[in-house]
C-alpha cells in the first residue's frame, strides 16, 4: 500500500528543489545514503589504483608521491564519505521508524548537516588538481610531513572542518531525537538497540570531534601563522598532535563500528526469530567500550618513545576492550543458539561480521599487546587488521542493514538472488583480499611504500587480485538496489516473518511523515 | 625473513652465494613472525607465538558454537526458536573468563615490556641514528665515525618503470651498510632531521620513531653474524619506500678492522678538500653524488616534479651567482622539502655537486667550484 498520496498536503517539492530544500528524514535518508555508496565507489577506485600498482614489485603506474595521494584520500574518502554518511543515513531513515516520531527532531539542521556533506567530499577531491597534489601525507596527517602539502594544504583542514560540522550537527539531532520524540512507553530500556547504538556514537562524537577540529586548526595556525604547537625548532612537540589525532581518531573507528553493532543487533533476531539475548548486558557494553575507547588512544603510539608507566597503562585499557566487545559477540551467538535460522542476505552479512569482525578483534589484541605491537606497527598487518574490522565490521553491517530495510524503504523486495552472489563473492574476495596481508606484515613489509622487495611478490599478487574481484562484485550491489527502486515483488509490511520493531508495522514504502499519531509501546 | 641465509656462512662478506635464490624462495611465501637474533626479538616472537595460540583456542570455540547452531538450529531442519532471552550466571561467566585470559597474556606482556626499556644499562657502543627524507645517517659516538646510508644504486636505477627481477636485494640494499659487532650490548639513540622517520629491523624486534628534536633510546645486543635488513616504517613522503636499512653484524675484531678503514678513509676525504680539483673530476664525482643526494627529487634529468620539486634545469639560483647556488645547497630552504646539505655532505662533495649541476642537466655555466670555495662559505 502507497499511502504517500494519502498525504498530499505534506508532500514532498517536485523537482531539484525537493532535494535542496528538504526537510524529511527519509529524503535526507536517501541523500545520504546515495553519497555514501557514491563515495564508497570513488575510494574503492582509489584502492584498486593502489592494488594495481602493488600487483607487482617495481613501479608500473604511478609514481610515489601519486601513490601517497591515493592511499591518503581513500583513507579520508572512506571513512568521512562513506561509511560515516551511510551510518547517518541509516539514523535518518530508521531512528524516527524505530522509536514512533514522525520526522527528526531538528530538520532544518538535519538538511544542512547533509548538504555540508557533498561539499566538503567535492573539495577534497578537487585537491587531486592542485599545484603539488591532494594531500599525501596518509589519513593521520602527522606533522611535520603534512606541512609539505602543496596548496592543497588549506583545502584539507577546511574539508576537515566541514566534516566535523556536519557531523557534529547530525549527532545533536540524533540525540534530541531519542531523548524527546521517543513513542509513549518506549522508555530507554525499551528502545532497539540500533537506536541505543546510535545514541552512544553521537555522544561520542560530540565528544571528539572538535578535538580534531582544534588539532587541524593548530596545523593551520602552524603553517601560516608562526606559532609552533608541533614545531620542534619553536618548542613544540609533533607528538602532540598524534596524541590529539588518537584522541579523536581511536574512538572515530567505534563511531563506525557501534551503529554496525546495532544493525546486525537488529537482522540477528530477526533471522534466528528469537529475541536478541541479554539486550541490558548488550546496551550495557557498547556504552563501556565507548567509555574505554576515549582512554586508550596512545595504542596507536607505542613506537613514538613512551615511559614503561604510559605503554603498561594503554596496553592494560586497550586489551580490556576484549571483554565488552566478547561479550556483546557471545550474546549473538546465545540469540542464534537453539532459534529457528535462515540466511536471507541481511543474515549472511551480519553472521559475515560476526565471524570476522571477531577475527579483527582477535589482530586488535594481538597488536594492543605493546611489545608485540613493535613488530606489527606500520606494517602490513595493522592494514590487514583494520580492514578486518571496518570492513567486514563496518561495511558488511552496512550492507546488511541496506538489504533488510531495503525492501520496507522501496516497497519492493530486492533480488534474492543477486544479493546471495554478492555476499558470497565479497566474502571470498575480501579474504583472498586481506588475509595474506597478515603475512606480509609478519614477514616485514611496511604499510604505505608503493614498491616493494622481492619476497614479498607472491603474497601482494594474490592480495591484488582479491582486490580486483572484491571491488568489480560491488556493482552487483549498486544493481541490487537500483533493480528494487525501479520495482519488483511487493514488499509486504512486516516484509520478515515476526521481525520486532516499530518500522515494520508501517506500509512498506512508509508513509511521508512516519508516525502522524504516536503508537503505543506496551 | 630479512637474514639471507648465506651471509652467516660467508662470514659478514655481501651476501653474494649460489644458494642466494633457494633462500629467497623460501621467504617468499613466508608466514609468520621471525624469531630474530636479541634478546628483545626472541621475547617478542615468543609472546606473538603465545597470543597466536591463544587466539587460536578461542576463535575455535567461539566459531565451533556458532557454526553448530548455524548447521542444527535452522528452520529448513524443522527448529523451534527457544525463548530464553538472558541467563545472569552465563553472563557472568564470560564476562569473567576473557578477563582472566588476558591477565594472563599480560603478565608476560609486561615482562617483556620492561625487557624492551631496559636501556639504562651500560652499553658498549652507541649509535646514533638520523632519519632523513630519504636516507640514514649513523653516528658512532665515541669512534668520531659518520656517514650517511642511501639505497643501493642497483635498486635506484631500476626502481623508475625498470624491471627488478634480477636485482639482488631489491630495495633492502645500501650504498653504506651500518656496521657492529655482535654479542655486545648495542645502544643506539635515534631522532631524524625533517619529518618522522621509523628504524625497524624486525629481526632486531625493535621499531622507534624518528623523531625531529627528540632522541629516542633502543638497545640490542646481537647474537649471530649476518646481515639483517629493514624499512623505514614510518610514512615520511615521497621516497618513503626507497630508504632502507642495512646491519652486517661482524665479530669483534672485523668490527675494529671496519672502524680503522673508515677513520682512514675519512682522513683521505679531509686531504682530497684541500687540493685544487680539475673539471672533469669534478665533473664524475658530482654526478655520483647528485644521484644520491639530489635526484630523488630533482629527478636524474633535472627536470623536477613540476608544482611539487623544481627543476635544476634552467633554474633561475642554478644559473645564477656561484654564492646563491651554494648558499641553497648548504643551507636549504625552510618550510619545503630543500634540506641544508652543508650538514649531510663534505667540502668535495657539495663543490662537485654544483659543479655538476651548473654544467650539466642541460646547464652551462661553464665555471666549476673548488672544496676551498666550499669550506670559505661553512665560516
Amino acid at each position: 500500500m502507497n499511502t504517500a498520496s494519502n498525504h498530499d498536503a505534506h508532500g514532498p517539492k517536485s523537482g531539484i528543489m525537493r532535494w535542496i530544500t528538504t526537510t524529511n528524514h527519509k529524503d535526507i535518508g536517501n541523500m545520504y545514503l546515495i553519497v555514501a555508496l557514491a563515495m564508497f565507489f570513488v575510494g574503492g577506485a582509489m584502492a584498486l589504483v593502489i592494488r594495481a600498482e602493488l600487483f607487482q614489485p617495481g613501479l608500473q603506474l604511478v609514481n610515489p608521491h601519486f601513490f601517497n595521494q591515493m592511499t591518503t584520500l581513500h583513507a579520508l574518502i572512506m571513512v568521512f564519505g562513506a561509511v560515516m554518511p551511510a551510518m547517518v543515513g541509516f539514523a535518518n531513515w530508521q531512528v524516527p521508524l524505530m522509536i514512533g516520531a514522525p520526522d527528526m527532531a531538528l530538520p532544518r539542521l538535519n538538511n544542512w548537516s547533509f548538504w555540508l556533506l557533498p561539499f566538503a567530499a567535492v573539495m577534497l577531491v578537487s585537491t587531486l588538481f592542485m599545484e603539488g597534489g591532494a594531500p599525501a601525507a596518509g589519513w593521520t596527517m602527522y606533522p611535520p610531513l603534512v606541512q609539505q602539502t602543496g596548496d592543497a594544504f588549506p583545502f584539507l583542514i577546511f574539508t576537515v572542518h566541514l566534516l566535523g560540522m556536519s557531523s557534529i550537527l547530525g549527532a545533536i539531532n540524533i540525540i534530541v531525537t531519542i531523548i524527546n520524540m521517543r513513542a509513549p512507553g518506549m522508555t530507554l530500556l525499551k528502545m532497539p538497540m540500533f537506536v541505543w547504538t546510535w545514541l552512544i556514537t553521537a555522544f561520542l562524537l560530540i565528544a571528539v570531534m572538535p578535538v580534531f577540529a582544534g588539532a587541524v586548526t593548530m596545523l593551520l595556525t602552524d603553517q601560516y601563522f608562526g606559532t609552533s604547537f608541533f614545531n620542534t625548532a619553536g618548542g613544540g612537540d609533533p607528538v602532540l598532535f598524534q596524541h590529539l589525532f588518537w584522541f579523536f581518531g581511536h574512538p572515530e573507528v567505534y563511531i563506525m563500528v557501534l551503529p554496525a553493532f546495532g544493525l546486525i543487533s537488529q537482522v540477528i533476531p530477526t533471522f534466528a526469530r528469537k529475541p536478541l539475548f541479554g539486550y541490558a548486558s548488550m546496551v550495557y557494553a557498547t556504552a563501556a567500550i565507548a567509555f574505554l575507547s576515549m582512554i586508550v588512544w596512545a595504542h596507536h603510539m607505542f613506537t613514538v618513545g613512551m615511559p614503561i608507566s604510559g605503554q603498561l597503562y594503554f596496553m592494560y585499557a586497550t586489551v580490556l576492550i576484549a571483554v565488552p566487545t566478547g561479550v556483546k559477540v557471545f550474546n549473538w551467538l546465545a540469540t542464534m543458539w537453539r532459534g529457528s535460522m535462515t540466511f536471507e542476505t541481511p543474515m549472511l552479512f551480519a553472521l559475515g561480521v560476526v565471524v570476522m569482525f571477531t577475527f579483527g578483534g582477535f589482530t586488535g589484541v594481538m597488536m594492543g599487546t605493546a611489545p608485540t605491537d613493535v613488530q606489527y606497527h606500520d606494517s602490513y598487518f595493522i592494514v590487514a587488521h583494520f580492514h578486518y574490522t571496518l570492513v567486514t565490521g563496518a561495511v558488511f553491517a552496512i550492507f546488511s542493514g541496506a538489504y533488510y530495510w531495503l525492501p520496507k524503504w522501496t516497497g519492493y523486495m530486492y533480488d534474492e538472488k543477486l544479493g546471495k552472489l554478492h555476499f558470497w563473492l565479497t566474502a571470498i574476495s575480501f579474504n583472498v583480499l586481506f588475509f595474506p596481508q597478515h603475512f606480509l606484515g609478519l614477514a616485514g613489509m611496511p604499510r604505505r611504500i608503493p614498491d616493494y622487495a622481492l619476497q614479498f611478490a607472491d603474497w601482494n599478487m594474490v592480495s591484488s587480485i582479491g582486490g580486483f574481484v572484491f571491488g568489480v562484485v560491488q556493482l552487483i550491489f549498486l544493481w541490487v538496489v537500483i533493480k528494487a527502486v525501479r520495482g519488483g515483488e511487493p514488499a509486504t509490511d512486516e516484509v520478515w516473518e515476526d521481525a520486532e520493531g516499530l518500522e515494520w508495522t508501517l506500509s512498506s514504502p512508509p508513509p511521508y511523515h512516519s508516525f502522524n499519531e504516536a503508537p503505543k509501546v506496551s | 625473513m630479512f637474514r639471507s641465509k648465506t651471509s652467516t656462512r660467508l662470514n659478514g662478506l655481501l651476501g653474494v652465494g649460489l644458494t642466494l635464490g633457494t633462500a629467497d624462495a623460501l621467504a617468499a611465501w613466508s608466514l609468520n613472525l621471525s624469531p630474530g637474533v636479541t634478546p628483545i626479538s626472541r621475547a617478542v616472537f615468543d609472546l606473538h607465538t603465545l597470543l597466536m595460540w591463544v587466539c587460536v583456542v578461542i576463535a575455535i570455540g567461539v566459531f565451533g558454537v556458532m557454526f553448530w547452531s548455524i548447521l542444527h538450529h535452522r528452520k529448513s531442519k524443522g527448529a523451534v526458536a527457544a525463548k530464553f532471552t538472558h541467563s545472569t550466571i552465563v553472563e557472568v561467566v564470560w564476562t569473567t573468563i576473557p578477563f582472566l585470559i588476558l591477565i594472563g597474556t599480560a603478565i608476560p606482556a609486561t615482562k617483556a615490556i620492561i625487557l624492551m626499556e631496559e636501556t639504562g644499562e651500560a652499553a658498549d657502543i652507541t649509535i646514533k641514528v638520523t632519519g632523513y627524507q630519504w636516507k640514514w645517517k649513523y653516528e658512532y659516538v665515541d669512534e668520531d665515525v659518520s656517514f650517511f646510508s642511501n639505497l643501493a644504486a642497483t635498486s635506484r636505477e631500476v626502481r623508475n618503470g625498470g624491471d627488478p627481477s634480477g636485482v639482488k636485494n631489491y630495495l633492502l640494499e645500501v650504498d653504506n651498510e651500518l656496521v657492529v659487532p655482535v654479542n655486545k650490548r648495542i645502544r643506539f639513540l635515534i631522532t631524524a632531521d625533517d619529518v618522522i622517520h621509523s628504524w625497524w629491523i624486525p629481526a632486531f624486534g625493535m621499531k622507534r620513531d624518528a623523531i625531529p628534536g627528540f632522541m629516542n633510546e633502543m638497545w640490542a645486543s646481537i647474537d649471530t653474524p649476518g646481515t639483517y635488513r629493514g624499512q623505514c616504517a614510518e610514512l615520511c613522503g615521497k621516497d618513503h619506500g626507497y630508504m632502507p636499512i642495512v646491519v652486517v653484524a661482524k665479530s669483534e675484531s672485523e668490527y675494529r678492522q671496519w672502524i680503522a678503514e673508515k677513520q682512514g678513509a675519512a682522513k683521505a676525504e679531509q686531504a682530497a678538500a684541500g687540493k685544487s680539483w680539475g673539471k672533469a673530476e669534478l665533473l664524475a664525482r658530482g654526478e655520483q653524488v647528485y644521484n644520491t643526494a639530489c635526484a630523488a627529487c630533482h629527478q636524474a634529468n633535472g627536470a623536477g616534479l613540476p608544482g611539487v620539486f623544481p627543476a635544476i634545469t634552467g633554474s633561475a639560483i642554478v644559473t645564477g651567482s656561484q654564492d646563491g647556488h651554494l648558499d641553497i645547497v648548504m643551507n636549504g630552504k625552510k618550510g619545503t622539502a630543500m634540506q641544508a646539505f652543508a650538514a649531510q655532505l663534505s667540502d668535495t662533495d657539495i663543490a662537485a655537486v654544483v659543479s655538476y649541476q651548473r654544467n650539466a642537466l642541460g646547464n652551462s655555466v661553464g665555471d666549476s667550484v673548488q672544496p676551498s670555495d666550499v669550506k670559505a662559505k661553512r665560516h
